[in-house]
Formats: structure tokens, C-alpha cells, sequence
């Protein structure tokens, strides 16, 4: 066996056409598009070289240093929300509920499974008001407050986004870090009970350092995926008022699809790209120095 | 180690090698089609037209099987559709690899002279090549229309729709109100009917252009028809005060409270079914509303309620209360390749019967003559028409000459204009900025 993948053709022949693939559905198009970010025009005008101008373009573009504003602080604020929120569900599975959790989890996993326009469509009506108002306003109005058109401001349909997002994927990030808590050996919690570490003292000195490569490796996924964020904000609010909850990711489809400026539009693709590795870099250098300690 | 170095070297060659030679594929495209109308006919009638919009689809498909049956026999219809929302991204994509349909939508700044379609010579300007008896069923507003909009006859007008309000006239009447003339009067109306407990006017912001087509008609009456004409050949600003004035008006008519609770994410179903509720007593809109008045199960305060008026007049204004705005539907633009004699069979009967079947069959007023008789007209459908017959004079909506980024600009930017976030004098000078950059 350790001579069949010890030789050099073995490991060709087997890894050979995965690599092919993934040469050819991800290195490609992205080098393709890193290419089409030196152009200007789109394929039926054509494409005339222009350097680094799309870039110097970028960094002068109000709407778009805008858009990245509105990608990053919803990637913050969603992954600070869902790894949070997720981890206090794990914790309840793995220390109260303990077997009876299945259930639990299965509840708090279901909104995943649901096409997250449809999620938007639903909290849309949640919030409506006026005609069709929706059980939230009805709350407010219930305790003697006027209604509150929450999609009318950023603020308000940031947080109706954010409260979407946290709601969605929370039963995810549970489940993710419940098989995080389920790899610290019984013994190692037993011990830290029996030297008096009950509660919060056991969370914070026993459980959190013991399950925090799955901890950041959570934080490094929630980061990536909210950082590219493009539906749920499109079918909420079309990434208004105005522009003010439009991510980078709607920007770049508007400049490309409904523009036609591919070569700007890639220019936003690369950059978003090196967005979520720097960001990926910085948080994957921080665990490994944490996980080290 | 050397042997190493020279793979990747051979390695990142190939890659560039690749990119370049995609990108070299792309340009490509510039070259166009041949431009002029002297196509060969294809195998059959592609038409692509947008899921939105299925009574345009099944009008072509009655005319298939009737008036057009020998169009049809000689050269078969097939549809394709697109969703709207991704129009201009098809149509670039399949203009580039020579595979455009026969017939088919596209974005309005795709057709215009200058834009990636008529500047690549791929479509036909249909004053070129139909034939004058098929040019002479195309209404002459219509083609006026068509030719302000796209800079050339390159649209066929399968609609033909004027805007104004609609009012409910029980409610005006129970409450003393008469058509409103001027701004002034309709604001009057508005405070009458929010005090007696009633939205004056149902606008849905979540769709940003019915409450733009209310600064803009303000605009023109203030200014004059050619207010918008002036904007786009850079003699006027958007930051001049007359126009300034226009987004004033309706940043005022928003904090009054004329629209009503939640107007600004409001969904253009709800404000048609407020105003057809009679919850509402006004509502801007175009004639394509008609296939909504018409329909008993959606209006339960009667057809013969809904009254039509134009946008009134602004006191001291150059504009007139009898110009209209209108407009002659999505560009519908044809292959300059695939333009022989079989496609122009085609066309000239489509310009023939689709006045009469569609207003027949589906109570659309389009902008082609109606070539026999029509019974059965629903009461306001015949206004309407009365009213396309008796106009002199039209104008254009307010951002029907501005480049794509401007016109998406208008329509997100008005809901912080109508919420106070933005000022009309930012909500303008953004505005300007966009159009300036984007010439």
C-alpha cells in the first residue's frame, strides 16, 4: 500500500482529474477575471486595456469604499452574532439538554434548509406597516407605540438583516461547535468539577480554551460567507434606502450585469476576493497563535 | 531545482497565455454584425421576450394562429424568455456570441445609437426597412415616442401607454372635490381627503419610479417638455432652482403624509389593490393599469368610479397640464443579421393585427392602429383611448434620458429623499454628479 502511494504516477493518476476540475472551475475564472480587471468595456463593445485605472478608480469611488463599509460591518456584526448565538445553543445541548437535544437541534437547524429570499420575503412581512402590517409593528402598537417602517432606514433594515441572518444560521453554528464541545474528553470536565470549576469558571477556564480551534475555525467560515452576502440584503430591501445596506457583492453585479462594465466589475470581484483572504489570513494568524498558547 | 523553476515558469506561461487568448476572444466582439438590415432569414421567428410580460407572448402566439398563419407556416415562431432584472446581461452575452434571437427585448441604452447594440450596427432602425405600408400602422405618437426614448424608430410599440392619476370619483365627489388643475389645488385635495381619514394618494416607494414620475412631471410643468431634453445635452442642471423645486415638491407631499403609512416600502401590488379598495383616493400610474381596473375581481369599487386626469399644472410654469407623459413599453429591437423578407412578412403583419387582437383579446392599447372593429370595450379602456386620440403633445418620464447608472440612482436615492435622509439639494447634486461622470 505504501509503495502504491508512494509513487509519483499513482498520486497523479488519482489526484489528477480533481485538480483538473478545480484548475478549471475556480483557478481559471479567477485569474480570468483578475485579467479582465486591467480592462475596461464588456464582450459585445469589446475590451481596451487600461492598466491599474479600474483600481484608482475603486479606491476614488464613494459608492463603492461604501459598499465595502456595508460588507464589512454586516460580516462583523452577523459573525459575531451567529458564532455567539450558535456556541450558547451548543452549550445547551452538550450541558442541559445533554441527550434530549435532538430534537432541540433539529428545530433550531430547520430555518437553514430555507432559501434565504424566502427567509427575507417572510421577515419583510414581519415588519411591514401600514395596509399590510406585519406582527411586529402590531407588538409596538399592542404596548401603545406607533408603528416603525424599520426598512425605511439603514439602521433599521441593517438590524432586520442581521436578526434574518442570526435567525438562519444559528442552528448551523450550533451544530458545528456542539461536535466541537463533544470532542473534550468527560474526564478532562470531570476533573475541573471536582477541583470546583462549576458554571461560568468551567466554561471560561475549561470548556472555551478546549474547543477553540473549532471556535475560530466557525469565526474563519462565518466571516467568508457573510463578507459575500448578496441575496438576503437584495430581497429585503434591494440594498437601500438608497445604497445604504448595498455589500460589495451587489455593487459588483450592478456594475457588471446591469452596467455591462465587466472590467469593472471584475476589478470589484478581485478586490472582494483579497478581502475575505486578508481578513481570513488575520483571523486564521490569531488562532494559530491563541491555539498555540 | 532548475527543472522545478522552469515548470513553473512553463506553468504560469500557459496560464497567461490562456487569459490573454480568453481576453483577445472577448474583444472580439466589437465587430458587430452586418448592420443595415440585409440579413438572410433564419430557420424560424425567435422571439425573446421578458417572463413579466406574458400577454405580449400569448398575443404573438394568437397571431400565429390566425392572422398570421402564413407568417407562421413560412417561418415558425418560437419564444425564449428572460427575466427582466437580467435583460441587459443576456442580450450583451448573446449579441457576443452572434446568437441573438430574431425579435427581442433589450435595455433601453442598449438600443440607442450610441449604445452596445446600434453602435455594433446588430439591430435594424425599422424606418429603414418595413415596408411604408407596415411603417403607416405604427401610431405617429407612438413612433415620436419611440424616437425620443431610443434615438430611432428601433422599438416596436406593443404598448402604448400614457401616464396621470387615477381617482376614484365617489370619493372626490363625497367629499367635494373637483379634478384638480394645478399643484396647488391637487395639495388642497390631498389635506381634504387625509383630514376626512383617507390616503390621498397610494405610491409605492419599494419600486423608486412612481415617485420619481411625480418629481418629474413637476418638473416639466415647471420647466417646460423640453426640461428633461435640456438636462441631457448639459444646457440646464438637476441643481438649477426650477428643478430643485420639483424634488421639494415631493419631498413635501411625503412629509405631509399624502402617501400614507409605509408608502416608502411599499410594493406596487398593494398600492393598485389600495386605490381599487378605495382606501386610497388617487393614484399616479400608467394606462397599463387598465388590465387591473378591468378586472372585477380586483376592483371592487367599479370601473365606472376610476377616473383619469393629467398631472396638473404648476402656477407660473412653462409647462401645459395637456402634455402628457408617455411611453411606448420595453425596447423591442430586431437582428440586423436575421432580417430577410420571411422576418418582414413577420412584422408587417404583427404591425397589421396586434392593434385590434391585443386590445380585443387582452384590453392593451398599444401603439399600432387598431385595423377593425373591437367590441366590447370596457368603459375606461374607451377613455383612455380618448384620451391617446386627443393628445398633441407629449413628454418623457423623468429618467428616460439618463445613462443606466443615473437612471438605478434616481430610483434608490428617492426613498432617502422622501424619508428626510437626503435633502433635495444632495438628492439633485448626487444626481447631476452621476449624470456629469457617466457622459
Amino acid at each position: 500500500m505504501k509503495s502504491v502511494f508512494g509513487d509519483r504516477k499513482t498520486i497523479i493518476i488519482l489526484l489528477g482529474p480533481a485538480l483538473l476540475l478545480y484548475v478549471l472551475l475556480k483557478i481559471v475564472p479567477v485569474a480570468w477575471s483578475l485579467g479582465l480587471s486591467f480592462f475596461e468595456g464588456n464582450s459585445l463593445r469589446g475590451f481596451e486595456f487600461v492598466g491599474v485605472d479600474n483600481f484608482v478608480k475603486f479606491f476614488n469611488d464613494g459608492a463603492a469604499l461604501q459598499s465595502v463599509g456595508v460588507s464589512v460591518v454586516f460580516a462583523v456584526l452577523a459573525t459575531a452574532g451567529q458564532v455567539t448565538i450558535g456556541y450558547l445553543l451548543a452549550l445547551l445541548y452538550v450541558f442541559v439538554l445533554r441527550r434530549g437535544s435532538a430534537f432541540v437541534r433539529t428545530a433550531v437547524f430547520f430555518p437553514m434548509v430555507l432559501p434565504t429570499v424566502a427567509v427575507a420575503l417572510l421577515f419583510k412581512s414581519f415588519v411591514s406597516v401600514g395596509a399590510n402590517q406585519g406582527p411586529v409593528n402590531d407588538l409596538i402598537n399592542f404596548f401603545g407605540f406607533d408603528s416603525v417602517e424599520f426598512l425605511a432606514s439603514g439602521a433599521g433594515t441593517m438590524a432586520v438583516a442581521l436578526v434574518m441572518t442570526w435567525w438562519g444560521s444559528m442552528g448551523f453554528y450550533a451544530v458545528l461547535l456542539f461536535t466541537g464541545l463533544l470532542d473534550i474528553p468527560e474526564e478532562v470536565i470531570e476533573s475541573a468539577r471536582l477541583d470546583g470549576a462549576n458554571g461560568l469558571k468551567l466554561v471560561r477556564h475549561i470548556v472555551i480554551p478546549l474547543s477553540l480551534p473549532i471556535l475560530l475555525s466557525s469565526l474563519i467560515f462565518s466571516f467568508n460567507s457573510t463578507l459575500k452576502v448578496f441575496d438576503s440584503l437584495l430581497a429585503l430591501n434591494g440594498g437601500g434606502p438608497g445604497t445604504q445596506t448595498a455589500p460589495l457583492t451587489l455593487y459588483m453585479y450592478r456594475t457588471a450585469f446591469e452596467y455591462a462594465e465587466y472590467g469593472y466589475g471584475s476589478t470589484i470581484a478581485v478586490i472582494l476576493t483579497v478581502l475575505c483572504l486578508v481578513f481570513t489570513l488575520a483571523i486564521f494568524r490569531s488562532s494559530r497563535t491563541k491555539v498555540e498558547d | 531545482m532548475n527543472s522545478r523553476r522552469s515548470r513553473r515558469t512553463l506553468l504560469a506561461t500557459g496560464i497567461a497565455i490562456l487569459s490573454i487568448g480568453s481576453l483577445a476572444a472577448c474583444a472580439g466582439g466589437s465587430d458587430g454584425g452586418s448592420g443595415g438590415g440585409e440579413g438572410k432569414d433564419p430557420k424560424a421567428f425567435t422571439v425573446l421576450l421578458p417572463n413579466e410580460n406574458p400577454t405580449l407572448k400569448a398575443q404573438l402566439d394568437a397571431l400565429a394562429e390566425n392572422q398570421c398563419a402564413a407568417e407562421n407556416e413560412a417561418l415558425p415562431l418560437e419564444h425564449q424568455s428572460v427575466a427582466q432584472a437580467d435583460v441587459v446581461q443576456k442580450m450583451t452575452l448573446l449579441a457576443s456570441q452572434g446568437a441573438l434571437p430574431v425579435h427581442f427585448v433589450a435595455g433601453t441604452a442598449q438600443v440607442r445609437p450610441d449604445g452596445d447594440l446600434g453602435a455594433s450596427g446588430l439591430i435594424v432602425d425599422y424606418n429603414e426597412v418595413l415596408e411604408p405600408a407596415a411603417l403607416d400602422n405604427i401610431l405617429p405618437a407612438a413612433k415620436s415616442t419611440v424616437e425620443n426614448v431610443y434615438g430611432g424608430m428601433v422599438s416596436l410599440p406593443y404598448q402604448y401607454n400614457v401616464e396621470g392619476i387615477w381617482y376614484n370619483k365617489q370619493i372626490f365627489a363625497d367629499n367635494g372635490i373637483e379634478e384638480p388643475q394645478t399643484w396647488d389645488e391637487l395639495m388642497d385635495a390631498s389635506a381634504k381627503l387625509q383630514a376626512a381619514g383617507i390616503t390621498p394618494m397610494a405610491q409605492p416607494g419599494a419600486a423608486g419610479w412612481p415617485l420619481t414620475r411625480i418629481m418629474g412631471m413637476y418638473i416639466q410643468r415647471n420647466v417646460g417638455p423640453e426640461a428633461m431634453q435640456a438636462i441631457r445635452d448639459g444646457d440646464a442642471k438637476l441643481t438649477d432652482p426650477e428643478y430643485l423645486a420639483g424634488a421639494q415638491a415631493l419631498a413635501d407631499m411625503a412629509s405631509a403624509g399624502y402617501f400614507g403609512e409605509g408608502f416608502t416600502t411599499m410594493e406596487p401590488d398593494a398600492s393598485t389593490n389600495a386605490f381599487l379598495t378605495g382606501t386610497s383616493a388617487m393614484k399616479y400610474d400608467g394606462s397599463w393599469l387598465l388590465s387591473n381596473i378591468n378586472d372585477e375581481g380586483q376592483n371592487t369599487i367599479g370601473t365606472e368610479n376610476v377616473g383619469f386626469m393629467p398631472f396638473p399644472a404648476v402656477s407660473g410654469g412653462k409647462g401645459s397640464i395637456d402634455q402628457w407623459a408617455a411611453n411606448a413599453g420595453t425596447a423591442t429591437a430586431t437582428s440586423a443579421e436575421q432580417f430577410g423578407p420571411l422576418v418582414s412578412d413577420w412584422l408587417t403583419c404583427i404591425s397589421e393585427n396586434y392593434g385590434q387582437q391585443a386590445l380585443q383579446d387582452a384590453g392593451v392599447i398599444s401603439g399600432f392602429k387598431v385595423n377593425g372593429e373591437v367590441t366590447d370595450v370596457p368603459e375606461t379602456t374607451a377613455l383612455v383611448q380618448d384620451t391617446i386620440a386627443n393628445i398633441d403633445e407629449t413628454v418623457l418620464w423623468f429618467e428616460a434620458l439618463f445613462d443606466p447608472k443615473s437612471n438605478s440612482l434616481a430610483s434608490t436615492n428617492v426613498s432617502l429623499l422622501v424619508t428626510g435622509q437626503m435633502s433635495p439639494e444632495d438628492y439633485m447634486k448626487d444626481l447631476q454628479a452621476s449624470i456629469d461622470a457617466n457622459k
